[in-house]
């Protein structure tokens, strides 16, 4: 047995700590608050510094807009953000495809149709509607995994196709349901259907945030294990991944944050692509990181997207949405090129 | 001390994997078998490894070679029978109790995102890793112990879709070692290498099962690789044990000649003194003369 000394710790082999995890974090978290600030404070009208540090003091129409209004529309943006960009995340590694995302493979479509049937049905619950979302999510999810497993594994176009072929059939149950709106109701679903992040005043944001953030945490939990779910579900479960478990509790959370989201927000379209797609080349493809990096810059992302979407036609609104899948879709074309899935 | 010597001899003795009496076949065999065959059962088998000795497994494509491995490794159950590893049932074990104790190496698969071969290697820690979900120095000192067995630590930081076949083969084999097992399995490892890097490979198996007192059992095509690497030889047809032994013992003319449904010649390699095995003559289907 020959004596050899330690390796020289070099971090060019890129090992993780989770030193480096939280330095990251936080530095996205400070930009975050920024990107926050700046969304309080434009629009048309009540300027947040004045508000805030006084100058000449906030009217009370001022206060209702800043804080009523905006303040939970951005906190909502962060939370909707974080949320999509860790569900498309989880899909990425759960169905081993670099192109999966909740809005691609029809998930949140699913998501989107019990929404609506809650809305014709209950009349727009507030609880009602997040549970029947996370639902919808849940059944669109397992439909497009029975039909893209194939042998054992997943086939990148079958898988794709499946998701394609779910998300027209719920939009034609969609629009059918739609027909039964009156004129302002069925402008109103148009514009939540691209994704909308104005929430009706007097919102319970706790009815969606808490549960938001429980999912973040509990699939945050799971990194190291879609890391290796991105091997192949075989190659997991030898190297130690209880893949039932792992399987169940990433499908569940990442159905939660989707279905939440477009119960509130509408479908806000690849957002779930963009951001882990941004986040890998920024950070690295390493799941620990990538997840909260990933939320964080989705959250930074949408709320940037949806101040954009507010103010460019001031007063007019444009859905957020719209920008998310202006953005979106040449990615996924760009993708889908450069990696053909087999 | 020498209690762990004492240990390691009994362990020998009584055999680190010790198959007894196992059957196996699938619930559904219409739809296993790719190859258009019926399925078969596996078994009535037994089979003991020791630590330190290397056992390869050959037959004809469609023998249940690979899915013998899975039983050996207990990620599949036999339906009587039972395979014991280190004295408890392997198919009790949980997937990290069992990532902890046994190590598979297939051929490569592709990677989804780019990943160093450090990165990669330190997927091998998985089942070590504590509650906070980050490698501690214990599992970085494994991961660059395996790299450095494997002499990749040059390579260590580039990444791994910029290495050669054989370079990602080592590297799948130091991810096995990382998992510090105690038996380690191998379905063709060497499928995708060329003759060079085949040799190469299966050497440094070897090796590392003399040193590291891993029991290895590995599934290869070429006759003549496991003739050279292999302590013993399992000759597998359909499920059925047909031969085990040395490979003197097992590389005999008519029994691979009734195997393959090939004429073959066997004798010995005049370099390694092992048994060495040559086509006679084409199957009788294509042109016997």
């Amino acid at each position: 047995m020959t004596f050899s000394p330690p390796a020289r710790t070099r971090n060019t082999e890129g090992r993780l700590t989770l030193g480096r995890v939280c330095l990251t974090c936080g530095l996205l978290a400070v930009a975050l608050a920024g990107a926050g600030a700046l969304a309080l404070h434009f629009g048309s009208a009540g300027e947040l510094w004045r508000v805030l540090f006084g100058g000449s003091p906030a009217t009370p129409q001022e206060r209702v807009i800043l804080l009523e209004l905006r303040l939970p529309r951005v906190i909502l943006a962060m939370l909707v953000g974080a949320a999509l960009a860790t569900a498309g995340a989880c899909f990425q590694s759960l169905l081993r495809n670099p192109l999966a995302d909740p809005y691609v493979l029809g998930i949140s479509s699913g998501a989107a149709l019990g929404t609506i049937l809650t809305l014709l049905l209950a009349g727009g619950d507030t609880v009602a509607a997040p549970l029947a979302a996370f639902g919808g999510a849940l059944a669109a999810a397992g439909v497009v995994y029975a039909l893209g497993y194939r042998r054992g594994q997943f086939s990148g176009y079958s898988l794709l196709l499946a998701g394609m072929v779910t998300a027209s059939f719920l939009s034609a149950i969609i629009v059918f349901l739609s027909t039964t709106l009156s004129g302002s109701d069925l402008r109103g679903l148009a514009f939540w259907l691209m994704g909308d992040l104005s929430l009706f005043p007097g919102f319970p944001l706790s009815v969606v945030a808490l549960p938001i953030l429980a999912g973040l945490v509990v699939v945050y939990r799971f990194a190291p294990d879609l890391n290796l779910l991105l091997l192949g579900e075989d190659e997991a479960a030898r190297l130690g991944v209880n893949l039932k478990l792992v399987k169940t509790v990433i499908y569940v959370c990442a159905a939660l944050l989707t279905g939440l989201s477009v119960s509130v927000a509408g479908a806000v379209g690849f957002l779930g692509l963009l951001v882990p797609h941004l986040a890998r080349q920024l950070f690295g493809s390493d799941y620990r990181l990538l997840l909260p990096a990933g939320a964080l810059c989705g959250a930074i992302l949408l709320v940037a997207a949806d101040t954009l979407a507010r103010t460019a036609i001031a007063p007019a609104e444009l859905p957020v949405g719209a920008f998310t899948a202006m953005a979106g879709a040449p990615l996924f074309v760009y993708l889908l090129r450069r990696r053909t899935p087999s | 001390m020498r209690e762990a010597a004492v240990g390691t001899i009994a362990r020998q003795a009584e055999g680190l994997l010790k198959v007894r009496q196992i059957r196996f076949h699938y619930s559904s065999q219409a739809t296993v078998r790719q190859d258009g065959e019926r399925g078969f059962e596996i078994g009535p088998m037994d089979l003991a490894v020791r630590p330190g000795e290397v056992l390869s497994v050959c037959g004809p494509n469609g023998s249940g070679k690979t899915t013998l491995l899975s039983l050996l490794g207990g990620w599949r159950k036999p339906q009587t029978g039972e395979v014991l590893l280190g004295g408890g049932e392997a198919s009790r074990l949980t997937a990290r109790e069992r990532a902890r104790r046994v190590a598979f190496v297939s051929q490569e698969s592709p990677l989804l995102f780019p990943m160093t071969v450090a990165q990669f290697v330190l997927l091998g820690r998985y089942a070590y890793l504590g509650g906070t979900g980050f490698e501690s120095a214990a599992d970085w000192e494994a991961a660059q112990e395996s790299l450095r067995r494997l002499t990749l630590l040059e390579l260590a930081s580039q990444r791994m879709d910029r290495i050669s076949g054989g370079e990602k083969q080592r590297a799948i084999l130091a991810r096995a070692l990382a998992q510090q097992p105690e038996l380690l399995l191998l379905d063709e490892p060497t499928a995708n290498l060329d003759l060079n890097f085949q040799v190469e490979f299966l050497a440094l198996v070897r090796s590392l099962a003399q040193k590291e007192k891993l029991a290895v059992v590995v599934v290869l095509h070429d006759l003549n690789l496991a003739a050279e690497f292999s302590d013993r030889v399992l000759l597998l047809r359909r499920g059925k044990a047909l031969r085990l032994g040395t490979p003197e013992e097992v590389f005999q003319q008519p029994l691979l000649e009734s195997t393959y449904g090939l004429r073959l010649l066997v004798d010995r390699n005049p370099v390694s003194g092992r048994p060495r095995i040559s086509i006679a003559a084409r199957t009788s289907g294509s042109g016997d003369r």
